[in-house]
């Protein structure tokens, strides 16, 4: 094992991010160095894991926890230091919370949900033809598909969406806001969903926010705060994550026209093509949410100690070449495809099921309403956004 | 209902459906004494077990309800809940 008291410590992220394209350090590190040491702009410093196996172990293994990140200076891409909540729980306190919702959000459930996505999708793409050509596919289609789908499901008033999507921003900003007006937005946002949340005391609904309320009001475990807290995070992890991958999906595939031909001739491609780009696209620009070591564990090869936090690479994790052969490759028909994009262990994204569907809606839409699709604009005119969590474009000018 | 009321008193057993299954993770974090990832994928530790509330929260955890749970002597299903 390696003698981790001499470890250099490296700023992380390694680099400003550039488009889709991931630092060619991942590679490096899986092969020499799976663990190191960094320090993001704010924070106690890390471990970094690069390896799938690695990644996998740190996020599912029970021996880690995000409970014990509470009072600890976490290491983090912002000044701000978000703490309470579900991603700082672990079992069988986030168990608690968590049953609340995951019922509503099962591959069945979601299935349910796919005819009505269809039509709303069918609808927003009338309204991108009608526009152009060109057309923002952003403003017209990514944006607003998500955010019907999550309101719908939620009970959440779609004619709210510009108050409550500029407040969800917050949620994955790390400098694109100022640390004053982040909190302003989560406040705004609690606050918001505190009120539906009210309404339904007073008029029962049928919708998740509903049954969220009807569960906290006869399980006195559950907190007031526990539960707006977790709403207001389904509807803005419910919408800022898909919004932003369905550009970049795009993107790619319109980048690889063999792939994007392929997946033309063979409709049957579509959900493995969404899992190939779960892969592919390295959607987070950084790191967050360490998990604390509760005792020593070993990882790729070094000791970490009790009390250390541990960071995970995702992209790094989907491109390793150990477990996905020829890792850098595009590939829309691959068959064994354990990627990492949904995170992994009790944390998994809840609304897994739900963006694989969207998604899925999503290209079958385009095939069908737009199988010409191209930019508008060259490549290097493309806006990228900065200063967020995740990489995505502000706009996407298409023609068909 | 908690796990105590469930039960007939010959216990329960675990069943992972491998084809549903996608290795979120979710059930082996949730329940770490009672499910596995082997090549990927969950695996109860033992078939048959005592009633425990763990096994019922990562049943009903699972987003592709691949885990089920039924009562051992009556073969009812205890999880995952409608």
């Amino acid at each position: 094992m390696a003698d981790t008291s001499e470890a250099t410590i490296e700023r992380y992220p390694f680099s400003d991010p550039d488009r889709l394209n991931l630092d060619p350090r991942y590679a490096l590190l899986r092969r020499d160095e799976p663990l190191i040491r960094v320090r993001l702009p704010y924070g106690e410093p890390a471990w970094l894991a690069t390896r799938h196996a690695d990644v996998r172990t740190v996020l599912g293994d029970a021996r880690f926890s995000r409970a014990a990140a509470v009072g600890r200076d976490e290491p983090r891409n912002s000044p701000r230091q978000i703490q309470g909540g579900i991603l700082t729980m672990d079992p069988p306190d986030h168990t608690r919370l968590r049953r609340l919702v995951a019922r509503a959000f099962t591959a069945r459930r979601v299935e349910e949900l796919r005819p009505r996505t269809r039509q709303v999708a069918d609808e927003l793409v009338d309204g991108l033809l009608a526009a152009g050509p060109p057309a923002d596919l952003v403003a017209h289609l990514a944006t607003p598909l998500p955010i019907r789908v999550i309101c719908d499901l939620l009970g959440v008033p779609v004619a709210d969406q510009d108050k409550f999507h500029t407040w969800s921003e917050a949620i994955v900003s790390t400098t694109a806001l100022s640390v004053e007006q982040a909190q302003r937005y989560i406040d705004n946002l609690f606050a918001y969903m505190g009120g539906l949340i009210a309404q339904r005391r007073q008029e029962p609904t049928d919708d998740l926010i509903g049954a969220m309320v009807r569960a906290r009001d006869a399980d006195d475990r559950l907190s007031e705060e526990e539960v707006v807290q977790l709403a207001a995070g389904l509807l803005a992890a419910g919408h800022e994550t898909t919004v932003t991958q369905i550009p970049n999906f795009v993107y790619v595939l319109l980048n690889h026209p063999d792939e994007w031909a392929r997946l033309r001739a063979d409709r049957s491609l579509v959900p493995h093509a969404v899992e190939e780009l779960m892969r592919f696209v390295p959607l987070g620009v950084t790191a967050a949410f360490a998990r604390y070591a509760k005792e020593d564990v070993e990882i790729g090869g070094v000791l970490v100690h009790a009390g250390e936090p541990v960071l995970v690479s995702i992209p790094s994790a989907n491109r390793d070449e150990t477990v996905f052969p020829d890792a850098d490759r595009l590939d829309l028909g691959r068959e064994i495809n354990p990627h990492l994009g949904f995170g992994h262990g009790v944390h998994h994204c809840v609304g897994a099921q739900l963006a694989r569907m969207e998604l899925q809606v999503v290209l079958d839409v385009l095939l069908d309403r737009a199988p010409g699709l191209r930019l508008a604009v060259p490549e290097a005119e493309l806006p990228w956004k900065s200063g967020l969590l995740v990489r995505g474009l502000t706009a996407m000018p298409v023609a068909w | 209902m908690n796990a105590e009321e469930k039960t007939t008193g010959s216990g329960w057993r675990l069943h992972v459906d491998p084809t549903r299954c996608i290795g979120s993770g979710i059930c082996a974090g949730t329940a770490p004494g009672h499910f596995t990832l082997v090549e990927g994928l969950s695996r109860p530790l033992a078939e048959r077990v005592t009633p425990a509330q763990e096994v019922i929260d990562a049943a009903d955890s699972c987003p592709m309800e691949a885990i089920v749970v039924s009562d051992v002597e009556s073969r009812r299903q205890i999880a995952p809940g409608a």
